[in-house]
């Protein structure tokens, strides 16, 4: 049984919801530091944008695990409401196939890359520490 | 202000002549209005004194066939039931309602959304056919069940929310409101018995509720406060519900008639019904 | 019978805008499009940007340095300013999809009160507190930051 739209649509709220909570962290960390710091977030002082801070964030498992997930959730949502957009500027049918694929494609491509780097500098991170 | 409270307005009509004309103009009408006239009454006074080729649709002039929807000062609107002097002041400006091709100056084609309306299934589906083309009795609802429904039965189609709807100006194949608003108001029903096939008509191919996203305009516009954005938020809950495996209607059984003790039977003063007219009523 | 012609009416693109005189949550549909869609432009090119730390520290600053600036200063803060926006109207609007911001169907007795009044109430709510906190950020960005 076929309940596409809806199913897309629900996982459209949730990912919103999720996405508020874990951008919402990454504002506090990034923008709000002056306003309010919190020193779990950026531990090497008040420039969150810091090398020392980028190192010290991404030895914590839970700020990687944080990026993944704000990368897979922040594309679904933001890709699904493209293409919601694009829909409902009445496309032809082909050329709705085309914006379906290229944007699968682009989330996908995106999303190993986002994931592969947040890794990658937990690696370079730890081996900093040691 | 002239003798017994005339006032002259200025209507300015969108005119489109399908025959002489490539696309609509305005053309300005001075009306002296009368206290009390609605601007149903002002475009008779257009027909019947300045210019008799003036279109438009009307007919009960009380706000229960919805035939005159008109965009009014820029809101979509019934002209009978909205007096002069409560929208303009001096210019009250008439177009045809958007988002539907127009036939002839303020006459709207609705034919898309009645098409829309009934590939939604607006009306009730169940097993027992024979029961619903030769009642017995009637079906056993509680005035709660009712009452989940009835806003959305008011319904007169006249095409305002469509025509205030932001995805329908882009979305030929987006339903609408209106024909969202009445797939609802028969998912919802006790009586009914179609929640799969429902489910899925609505939770596909880009005609359920899934592209309307509350601008609420099609709510403050309705003439018969049917409220069809709450309808369509409404209908939103229960598919999601029905996903997340947490739906009572899905589950529920269709209303049955009366139980046997509370059957008053057919009074004796109504009259039979007549017979059918078409030969394969079903 | 023949062809009747007839003239398309549809709003179109604009009639998110113009075309009639509407109410604010049809504007806020509007705006929610256009910061949905700056976040997403933003989100594309910033997990390009922040990959750079992955290839270590020389490259990170010679990234972060390509971004800096007055420009991508403001950049950043209209960021910012559209995720608030985009995230306390999406928040009204999840709690209005799913039903609990629009209220039951009722009987409608003129003058009418419809689902949009309901939820008033919370979207004034929500659009006082993203001002409030494109206020504090923009201390943040403009004052505490830049000194």
């Amino acid at each position: 049984m076929s309940m596409k739209d809806t199913k897309l649509w629900t996982w459209h709220m949730a990912s919103g919801v999720i996405i508020l909570v874990l951008l919402g962290i990454h504002m506090l960390a990034m923008h709000m530091s002056g306003v309010m710091p919190l020193e779990r977030l950026n531990p090497a002082g008040d420039n969150p944008l810091d090398w020392a801070n980028v190192v010290a964030r991404g030895r914590e498992v839970s700020q990687v695990a944080g990026y993944i997930f704000l990368v897979g959730f922040g594309l679904f949502h933001g890709l699904y409401g493209l293409k919601n957009i694009l829909f409902e500027l009445n496309p032809a049918p082909g050329l709705k196939k085309l914006i379906s694929v290229v944007l699968l494609l682009l989330g996908l491509g995106l999303f190993v890359f986002g994931a592969w780097s947040a890794v990658a500098a937990r690696t370079m991170a730890l081996s900093v520490s040691g | 202000m002239s003798d017994n409270g005339v006032k002259d307005f200025v209507f300015r009509v969108r005119r489109f002549d399908p025959v002489k004309d490539d696309s609509p103009h305005y053309q300005d009408f001075k009306v002296p209005v009368k206290p009390g006239w609605t601007i149903l009454e002002g475009l008779w006074y257009i027909k019947e004194n300045m210019d008799s080729s003036l279109s438009w649709r009307s007919s009960c002039r009380m706000g229960v066939c919805g035939s005159c929807g008109m965009l009014v000062n820029g809101s979509p609107t019934l002209a009978c039931n909205t007096q002069i002097r409560d929208v303009a002041t001096g210019v009250l400006m008439l177009a045809p309602l958007p988002n539907f091709d127009i036939i002839r100056d303020l006459v709207p084609d609705l034919a898309p959304m009645f098409d829309k309306h009934t590939h939604l299934m607006p009306h009730i589906k169940r097993d027992d056919q024979e029961e619903m083309l030769e009642p017995t009795d009637q079906y056993w609802q509680s005035p709660e069940e009712l009452d989940q429904f009835l806003q959305f039965s008011y319904c007169i189609k006249c095409g305002c929310c469509m025509a205030a709807c932001p995805t329908f100006a882009t979305d030929a194949t987006f339903s609408g409101p209106q024909p969202l608003s009445q797939a609802y108001r028969y998912l919802i029903d006790s009586r009914d018995d179609a929640f799969k096939e429902r489910k899925t008509l609505l939770g596909s191919g880009g005609v359920g509720p899934w592209r309307c996203h509350y601008a609420g305009e099609c709510s403050t516009v309705c003439p018969k406060g049917v409220d069809p954005a709450r309808a369509i938020q409404l209908m939103k809950r229960e598919l999601v519900l029905d996903y997340l495996r947490l739906s009572k209607a899905s589950k529920r059984k269709p209303a049955g008639l009366l139980p046997a003790e509370k059957r008053l039977g057919r009074r004796d003063d109504i009259p039979e019904a007549p017979p059918f007219t078409v030969e394969d009523a079903s | 019978m023949p062809e009747v012609k007839r003239y398309p009416n549809r709003l179109g693109i604009k009639g998110w805008l113009v075309g009639g005189k509407w109410g604010p949550e049809r504007y806020l549909y509007f705006l929610h499009r256009v910061t949905g869609l700056g976040l997403l432009l933003y989100l594309l090119m910033h997990i390009v940007v922040v990959s750079s730390r992955a290839f270590g520290q020389e490259q990170w600053e010679w990234a972060m340095g390509r971004v800096s600036g007055p420009v991508f200063l403001v950049g950043e803060f209209l960021v910012f300013v559209a995720f608030v926006f985009h995230a306390l109207n999406g928040v009204r609007l999840v709690l209005v999809e799913l039903g609990i911001l629009t209220g039951k169907a009722e009987d409608p007795v003129f003058p009418y009160r419809s689902s949009v009044n309901v939820q008033r109430p919370f979207m004034i709510v929500m659009m006082i507190l993203a001002a409030i906190l494109i206020v504090l950020g923009g201390y943040d960005f403009f004052v505490l930051v830049a000194h």
